[in-house]
């Protein structure tokens, strides 16, 4: 199967970034993040890969991996949309804008579309609060966004997906 | 290493500079309370209990963390020490799950007695309790995170004592929860069920097994032979349940307690001690004249024996083939001891008391039914078993003295040391050098695999052959050493690995032994030894294969070692297990 040659692929890579850090102390993290990169998220087995080839105990992968908000055990959509619910954004708004995101795609804070497409996640401050209210989709910020400019943003990567998926991409983040 | 003056209290003290503060206040016997320290092992601050008043330092420190300065001045029971500390336990009680009447720690629990001291009369914050699902998947113990405080102390003796690491903090915050991955029962991760995490938590947040009630239900049904099993760290031990001190032997009012409870025979797993000893002692003589494979490393160690299975398979080949003591009289009992007693094996029910929880475990094993029925129906812990006496109102310290019951109740010296770390390997020395030589050798103690080090070699003489061997006990210890065979670093014939520190009388089942944290006692079942190496030379019989009883039981039974027979009832197969839970 193809997505199988593409796992074994991505463990390919993860090897070599392991083999690069492994020895150094706090490696653990950085493989950890090289790794949700690399997969988008950190099921059972890709910890346990990491801790089999770190030599360190899977429950220290796995204490690590629940501790900090930046990684993510479940699969997250091609797009994952972080608003901003920092006081200034608050303030400014941010609310109706995940309530209208939330409307939009059918799905509550944390969850991911059905296609696989979007996810969305409310953050705490990410320190743009002269941009206030902000959002994120994976790594392109939007300021001073309105809940009309929500359908526009949601749409342009919509088009984007669909693109790729006629290019005949594969629809990962690059 | 440099010496460093401090007050503390008003009392100058001088100690090393490595010093924490607390260590420095223990050493001027001023008790500060500390509930997630634990000597050598964890020291974090994490539970904040320990915090102490700093001459010009801003805020309260954690003075398990704190090192020693010159010229420090501290205060441990100023007014500002004492409210801080009452808050912190009161926040600390506040989401602990406070049933202590119902708790099996009860009267035995650290948090119980530092609520006592500090004379916490009401809690001020009505706090929520953390939803930690309890956990008792596994047959052999027991999580109830809804007692756990978090201390971090079962982390880790797990990660740096036992080097099996299948617990750690996970989430954050109010969610902090320990536990397994992926909120994993302990029964699916590679958790090897030795119970030393039970010694290490201060409350009740682990936990055997507690079996009794199957034990009480037997024991009531008039259809049932119910037999009982006693190994030998146990007798040593149960004493200090009933107040008798540290390492005690109380062989003979266990046994009468055991009789008290109505059980129809009282046998003595060390009568199985010195069978596994002939067999394994005949493996190795096998492997000596085959040229190998070399080390072959004991299994009797349940625990041990699920460690290797989890992290080293490559290694299976080399354990004993032998089962453990308890297993053996499980197949004999319901075999045998049917056959001469003339009932059927069904109606036979099997207890062992045990210092181990991983017995629980290793009784449910699919391969230990060589009788066509489970051989072992239930394992209870030294501690289950003290609460069974305490239950039947029986004034244990006060008992008479009774003998086990015949035919299985003759045992030597050998079986006796079957408990503590070493004594596999002595004994079987005991009984190699016999058997190769041909004659009764005089000189049969072999003092370089006694006492609690961690690692213990030696090359002994026996006849032509000369036997290299090491003696590991905790799982931290033996996996040094097995890392070391591994890479072909070092060679030995016969390796001994108990998984608990001490070997069995340190076990995951024995009495909580206060003294371990009140004064730090590491080498905390010294007395424990001390009382089975006593034992061993007030024997009328010290080498296995010198039992009566023994030696009938081949002639009638077996044949000889290692025989077909034997291979049916006292062998059995090890099996690789996954290190990764299921997804």
């Amino acid at each position: 199967m193809s997505i199988c040659s593409c796992q074994n692929k991505k463990f390919d890579k993860l090897r070599e970034i392991i083999a690069e850090k492994k020895g150094t102390a706090g490696a653990l993290i950085p493989v950890m993040h090289e790794a949700q990169e690399l997969f988008g998220h950190l099921p059972i087995h890709v910890q346990s890969f990491i801790a089999e080839a770190l030599e360190v105990p899977m429950a220290d992968v796995y204490g690590v991996a629940t501790f900090y908000s930046a990684f993510t055990l479940e699969a997250k959509g091609t797009y994952s949309i972080h608003v901003c619910l920092g006081t200034a954004c608050y303030v400014k708004g941010a609310q109706a804008i995940v309530d209208k995101l939330a409307e939009l795609l059918h799905i509550k804070v944390g969850e991911t579309t059905e296609d696989g497409l979007f996810t969305l996640e409310a953050t705490r401050c990410i320190g743009a609060c002269g941009l206030a209210p902000v959002l994120t989709v994976n790594n392109e910020v939007y300021s001073q966004v309105s809940v009309e400019q929500i359908d526009g943003i949601v749409h342009k990567y919509m088009e984007m997906a669909w693109k790729d998926e006629e290019d005949g991409n594969s629809s990962t983040n690059s | 290493m440099n010496k460093v003056n401090l007050t503390i209290d008003g009392r100058q003290v001088t100690v090393s500079a490595d010093s924490t503060v607390l260590e420095a206040a223990r050493k001027l016997k001023i008790k500060i309370p500390t509930l997630c320290y634990l000597k050598d092992i964890n020291a974090i601050g994490a539970c904040r209990m320990c915090l102490v008043e700093v001459k010009g330092a801003r805020s309260l420190q954690a003075s398990c963390v704190l090192p020693v300065e010159e010229g420090m001045e501290i205060k441990t029971n100023s007014p500002l020490v004492r409210t801080t500390r009452r808050t912190v336990l009161e926040l600390i009680l506040s989401n602990h799950n406070r049933e202590c009447t119902l708790c099996v720690r009860n009267s035995h629990c650290e948090l119980q007695t530092l609520a006592m001291e500090i004379g916490v009369r009401e809690i001020s914050f009505p706090g929520e309790l953390p939803e930690r699902p309890v956990d008792q998947q596994s047959p052999a113990l027991l999580r109830d995170g809804s007692k756990c405080i978090l201390c971090r102390r079962c982390v880790a003796l797990c990660h740096q004592v036992q080097s099996v690491g299948v617990i750690q903090a996970t989430e954050r915050g109010f969610q902090t929860t320990i536990e397994p991955v992926f909120g994993k029962s302990l029964n699916e991760v590679a958790c090897i069920f030795c119970g030393q995490c039970i010694h290490a938590c201060p409350v009740a947040a682990l936990q055997e097994k507690d079996e009794r009630d199957k034990v009480w239900k037997a024991l009531a049904d008039p259809d049932l032979h119910v037999l009982v099993q006693t190994a030998p760290a146990v007798r040593v031990a149960l004493g200090e349940e009933f107040g008798l001190g540290e390492g005690r032997n109380v062989t003979g009012k266990m046994v009468a307690a055991l009789r008290q409870l109505a059980f129809d025979r009282i046998f003595d797993t060390n009568l199985s001690a010195d069978l596994t000893i002939v067999e394994e002692s005949h493996e190795l003589m096998e492997r000596v004249n085959q040229g190998g494979p070399f080390p072959l490393i004991t299994s009797c160690s349940p625990a041990w024996v699920k460690y290797v299975e989890h992290h080293y398979p490559q290694l299976l080949s080399h354990l004993s083939t032998c089962k453990s003591p308890q297993q053996m009289m499980g197949a004999l009992l319901k075999t045998y001891y049917a056959q001469i007693a003339n009932i059927d094996p069904a109606k036979i029910f099997v207890v062992s008391i045990m210092p181990c929880t991983a017995k629980k475990f290793e009784c449910q094993r699919p391969e230990m039914r060589a009788s066509g029925f489970q051989d072992v129906d239930v394992v209870l812990t030294t501690r289950e078993l003290g609460q069974m006496i305490r239950q039947a109102g029986i004034d244990f310290p006060n008992l008479t003295e009774e003998d086990f019951d015949e035919p299985f109740g003759e045992s030597t010296g050998a079986a006796m040391i079957f408990g503590v770390t070493g004594g596999v390997a002595e004994s079987a020395l005991r009984t190699v050098a016999d058997l190769l030589t041909g004659s009764t050798v005089e000189k049969f103690e072999y003092e370089e695999v006694r006492g609690l080090e961690g690692i213990k070699e030696s090359t002994v003489q026996i006849g032509e052959q000369r036997f290299r061997l090491a003696v590991a006990n905790g799982i931290g210890q033996a996996k040094k050493l097995l890392e070391q065979i591994v890479k072909g670093e070092k060679q030995y014939h016969f390796i001994e690995v108990m998984a608990c520190p001490g070997g069995c009388i340190g076990g995951g089942g024995q009495p909580i032994c206060k003294e371990r944290i009140e004064k730090e006692k590491t080498d905390f079942p010294i007395e424990r030894l001390k009382a089975l190496y006593k034992a061993d030379k007030g024997s009328t019989w010290r080498k296995s294969h010198e039992n009566p009883t023994i030696k009938e039981l081949y002639n009638k039974f077996f044949e000889k070692p290692n025989s077909k027979k034997a291979h049916e009832l006292l062998h059995t197969a090890y099996m690789k297990r996954p290190l990764t839970p299921k997804e």
